[in-house]
């Protein structure tokens, strides 16, 4: 399992600046806070959409509602070796008639957010499903793509791309990282 | 993480490790029933087979919801609707089933050790629903997540196992499931309903109900199982009642926020009384519930993992 780094594609402050950015992309994509509600893919996207949140409401000063996904079950590889750990799924509200922004740390293959948007409406059916995403890395399987994307990093698909978040690694940015030996795709 | 063994037959398939994990995992899907739409698209494609030959409706129709709710589809096989009335052995009937490729079985039957035998004919996975007098791991695992949920915590429970104990698959399976998590059990009966050696059980033994009534967390309630029982274990069931039922009384004796359980079925005025059985501190139902949840993780870790070959 071994993964080195090979570049740097984000640091703290282009992190911060492109959370801003996108905070206020939806609000002009969407004329507003008004019907628009976050919804965050665990773990990265969870705490990515708690940043949008706080950056529209000191925007706009509208308080949007935030929710919380986690996938596995709608996953289209149960079965396969991966069995990461269930998380929690909070959606505090009904998503019918909202507009529903999916927030993800990494768009790679898109299996994940079509798991996602079949999450979504399970809960509800929203106006609109937008996703916004901190890093497109390419290489899409699925006929998927962001309307708001923090930077696109063209990658191999041997590479990896990890975002760490301060909630959750105790720093921003974002890194591609390369095999230094033997070791498992994920 | 998958769990350590792909069938769960006994407590000793799994570790302390799989039991916080299925727990863990049971929560999130106690969230889906309260859903509009207690549905997941998981297990699609796949079988689960109930092959109960001895009566059952909570267990039965908790697995069968459980597997619906996950969109596996799910066969079932009752002991009067099978060739078993035709003269078939398990043996075949399960050899069966095999050639029909299902993913995973639940069998519940009168003799122990049926779901043992099974895991010879068959190459799924076997989930133990209750065989004979032996375990009914499920249902451990039910009570303990319920345990959990209400009380914050396993470690250091004490838990009174009351009644029965000497027919009970169910304190066959909860005695050994608290001590892996660190729970302290004590079986509490008469001993005419205890094995002739209760020390074997790995509990401590009490025949006296009020002398432990006050360091009880909770207070595990089994049903007299008269269809088991040779003769009559005690001179009358209103004696058993009056010393071994749970009460207002002896609940009013019971440490603050210590929980009433009961398996089920009920037999309400000999081990439980009827205002017991309906008040706030008895959670028979959320057991029921709980049953679902718990045993939709037990499927979505056994058919999700790693050995149960291909899929995506």
């Amino acid at each position: 399992m071994g993964y080195r780094t090979k570049a740097e594609v984000m640091d703290a402050t282009a992190v911060d600046r492109a959370v801003t950015r996108i905070a206020h992309e939806v609000l002009e994509a969407n004329k507003g806070a008004s019907g628009v509600a976050l919804v965050g893919i665990v773990t990265r996207g969870a705490a990515l959409a708690q940043r949008l949140a706080a950056q529209v409401s000191g925007i706009e000063g509208a308080q949007v509602p935030v929710g919380t996904l986690d996938i596995s079950f709608y996953r289209d590889d149960v079965g396969s070796s991966l069995h990461p750990e269930v998380h929690r799924t909070d959606i505090p509200f009904d998503p019918t008639g909202r507009t529903v922004v999916l927030v993800d740390d990494v768009l790679f293959t898109g299996r994940t957010i079509r798991a996602a948007m079949d999450a979504i409406m399970d809960y509800g059916r929203p106006d609109c499903i937008q996703l916004a995403v901190l890093v497109d890395r390419g290489h899409r399987e699925l006929p998927i793509r962001a309307d708001y994307v923090g930077k696109n990093v063209p990658t191999s698909r041997k590479e990896r791309v990890k975002v760490f978040l301060t909630e959750i690694d105790g720093r921003d940015g974002a890194e591609i990282l390369e095999e230094s030996g033997e070791g498992a795709l994920t | 993480m998958t769990l350590s063994s792909k069938h769960i037959i006994t407590m000793d398939d799994l570790t302390p490790d799989d039991i916080t994990h299925i727990l863990d995992t049971a929560e999130s899907f106690a969230e889906i029933s309260q859903r509009r739409i207690k549905k997941l698209p998981t297990l699609r494609g796949r079988t689960v087979v109930n092959l109960f030959l001895e009566p059952s409706t909570r267990t039965r129709t908790s697995f069968e919801i459980a597997a619906k709710r996950l969109s596996a589809d799910g066969i079932n096989f009752s002991a009067s609707a099978s060739a078993t009335v035709k003269g078939e052995s398990l043996r075949d009937t399960a050899a069966t089933l095999a050639a029909m490729a299902c993913d995973l079985v639940v069998i519940r039957h009168k003799y122990a050790g049926s779901p043992r035998m099974l895991m010879d004919v068959m190459d799924c996975s076997i989930v133990n629903g209750g065989d004979g007098m032996h375990q009914h791991p499920t249902q451990a695992l039910l009570d303990l997540y319920t345990m959990r949920q209400r009380l914050g915590r396993l470690e250091g429970l004490t838990v009174g196992i009351v009644g029965d104990i000497s027919h009970s698959r169910v304190a066959g399976s909860l005695i050994p499931a608290l001590r892996m998590v660190g729970a302290r059990p004590i079986v509490i009966a008469p001993a005419t309903l205890l094995p002739a050696r209760p020390d074997v059980l790995g509990a401590e033994v009490a025949y006296d109900l009020d002398e432990v009534l006050g360091e009880l967390d909770v207070a595990y309630m089994l049903r007299i199982q008269m269809e088991r029982a040779d003769g009559m274990p005690f001179p009358s069931v209103r004696e058993y009642a009056r010393f071994y039922g749970m009460n207002s009384a002896r609940l009013g004796r019971l440490p603050a926020k210590s929980i009433v359980m009961h398996p089920g079925p009920m037999n309400r005025g000999v081990e439980i009384s009827q205002d017991v059985a309906d008040s706030d501190r008895s959670l028979v139902l959320e057991q029921v519930e709980s049953g679902v949840a718990v045993r939709m993780a037990i499927m979505y870790l056994l058919l999700g993992g790693a050995d149960s070959g291909a899929a995506a």
